[in-house]
């Protein structure tokens, strides 16, 4: 398709200017990009530090922070050495209210969550990285520019809660 | 005509400087001076601890695998990942990044790399098979596919302290060169279920039928994962109902209850974030639990959590009720996991039979 184009530039000045913007056009999209399907960080602060620091960062980069759900019914009884295990709800009325009604399918996958749960005295926080699922909405720059922005703000809020308060 | 060359040259010109600008962006945005202990904490410390003493990522910072471990088995395990292991492939990291890791790594041990020559190892794979099925299988699988889990046993329940790893895996063979899988299994490896096999009575004959044994796996190894991930699978499953909101809510608790799920909590979509009393009358969240399933999940991956808990929602939209679940394949993807995938896939099918029970 490109090549056809090309021929169909008139004069020597539009080939040229439009060889030229392709190549510049190609150089950028084969530039490397890289997402990570998992946003994953390690506190060394112990569960409930890390846990607190978590919910004031979510709350201080301008979320909501809906619920926080137990998963430890029942954890060390069947072995388990942590029941310090919970899964952080957290969004905005755009998130939670507007984009909802426009793209209902998406409702499965919001509000956002964070996974935060003790390995010994250490903490692990993670996150879906929410830009996975823009491949499945083409050529929708709304949605493309909400999963971008969560991504940002979900790492912001990794890192910043990975950080020791001391 | 000599307006045209003008031009030309003008543009050329012009274009160099735009190629220069770009080339010096790129140069310095792409090519930086890599440094390890930055790149291992952005990386690595998530999974294998900031001081590598394993955790979803099995530990680093044991001597006896620093010593046996190579620069070139470190960088291609990092590159290549362990296919369907839990441990991805680093595709986006530099050459040099990756080096600067594998020196990081390194800072941990005092001893020297070792670096082995490329000599395959000669054996007879046939008597190896028999001496793996006596000594290795137990811990590595009857066919190489390793322990069960992910790391270490630091939050969950496994029968050895750290996980076997796969020894029928792309990543590893790979990456492992015969002198390093036969260095190994003379030394073995200090704090780990590996024992020297030398001192448990092999002779160095039966190390390099072991490692003939070892190396044939390359012949029926799967490249990627054990079951083919689902590109193309929606993210989101949605049924149509045909009763009201308030009769398939109450259908999808039944549909669940009846697939052996327990209900633990019903919400309305915004409930938390709406003003109590100004809910969305037109979403619910059911949400339920198998608690034998939840132990399941969270024995393979701990960070299984981003699945839970189960959960069906249902929404009146346009004048139509639909019922929608995430897809647990599509999220299996994300994890890395040949094990996860195939509970997934049971958790894929149970979704769908609640579905259809509900709007049935």
């Amino acid at each position: 398709m490109i090549v056809s184009l090309f021929y169909k530039c008139k004069t020597y000045r539009r080939k040229f200017w439009f060889a030229a913007i392709s190549i510049l056009l190609i150089v950028l999209s084969t530039s490397p990009v890289h997402a990570d399907d998992l946003i994953m960080v390690r506190s060394t602060q112990a569960f409930p530090e890390a846990m607190t620091n978590l919910q004031h960062t979510i709350i201080n980069r301008g979320y909501q922070l809906i619920r926080v759900q137990r998963v430890d019914i029942g954890l060390t009884a069947s072995g388990f050495k942590t029941d310090k295990y919970r899964l952080v709800f957290f969004g905005d009325k755009y998130m939670v209210e507007e984009l909802p009604n426009k793209y209902p399918e998406l409702i499965p996958y919001l509000p956002l969550k964070i996974v935060i749960y003790a390995e010994e005295d250490q903490t692990l926080i993670l996150g879906m990285n929410p830009v996975n699922l823009e491949k499945y909405y083409p050529d929708n720059p709304e949605l493309a520019r909400a999963f971008n922005q969560w991504k940002k703000d979900l790492e912001s809020i990794l890192h910043e809660a990975q950080k020791d308060e001391d | 005509m000599k307006s045209t060359m003008f031009d030309l040259v003008k543009n050329c010109f012009i274009l160099t400087i735009c190629l220069l600008c770009f080339g010096s962006r790129f140069a310095l945005a792409t090519y930086p001076e890599p440094d390890g202990k930055k790149l291992y904490d952005l990386h690595c410390s998530a999974c294998h601890g900031e001081n590598g003493r394993g955790g979803v990522g099995v530990p680093l910072a044991l001597p006896d695998f620093l010593n046996t471990a190579s620069d070139q088995y470190l960088q291609k395990t990092i590159r290549l990942g362990r296919p369907g292991r839990i441990m991805p492939a680093f595709t986006s990291l530099r050459n040099e990044q990756i080096s600067a890791i594998v020196q990081f790594i390194h800072t941990w041990s005092d001893t020297t790399p070792t670096q082995y020559p490329e000599t395959p190892v000669q054996g007879d794979r046939h008597k190896g098979a028999q001496l793996y099925s006596k000594h290795c299988a137990a811990c590595h699988g009857n066919n190489g596919e390793g322990g069960h889990g992910t790391g270490v046993t630091y939050s969950r329940p496994r029968d050895l302290p750290i996980i076997a790893p796969a020894l029928r895996n792309a990543g590893f063979l790979a990456a492992a060169s015969d002198q390093m899988i036969k260095a190994t299994l003379i030394k073995g490896r200090k704090n780990t279920p590996m024992p020297s096999f030398l001192k448990q009575g092999l002779v160095e004959k039966d190390i390099n039928d072991l490692v003939s044994y070892i190396r044939s796996f390359e012949k029926t190894v799967q490249q990627g994962r054990d079951k083919p991930v689902e590109q193309q699978a929606k993210p989101t499953l949605v049924y149509e109902s045909s009763y009201s909101f308030e009769e398939t809510v109450e259908n999808l608790k039944g549909a669940a209850i009846g697939a052996n799920f327990r209900i633990i909590r019903e919400q309305y979509f915004n409930e938390g974030l709406a003003e109590p009393g100004k809910e969305d009358k037109q979403k619910k969240i059911v949400y339920f639990c198998n608690f034998n399933t939840l132990n399941q999940a969270l024995a393979i991956d701990s960070r299984v959590g981003l699945f839970l808990p189960c959960r069906i929602t249902v929404v009146k939209h346009k004048g139509k009720v639909l019922v929608m679940s995430i897809n647990p394949k599509l999220l299996s993807n994300f994890f890395n996991n040949s094990e996860l995938d195939r509970l997934c896939q049971q958790m894929y099918e149970t979704y769908l039979a609640i579905l259809e029970e509900t709007t049935l």
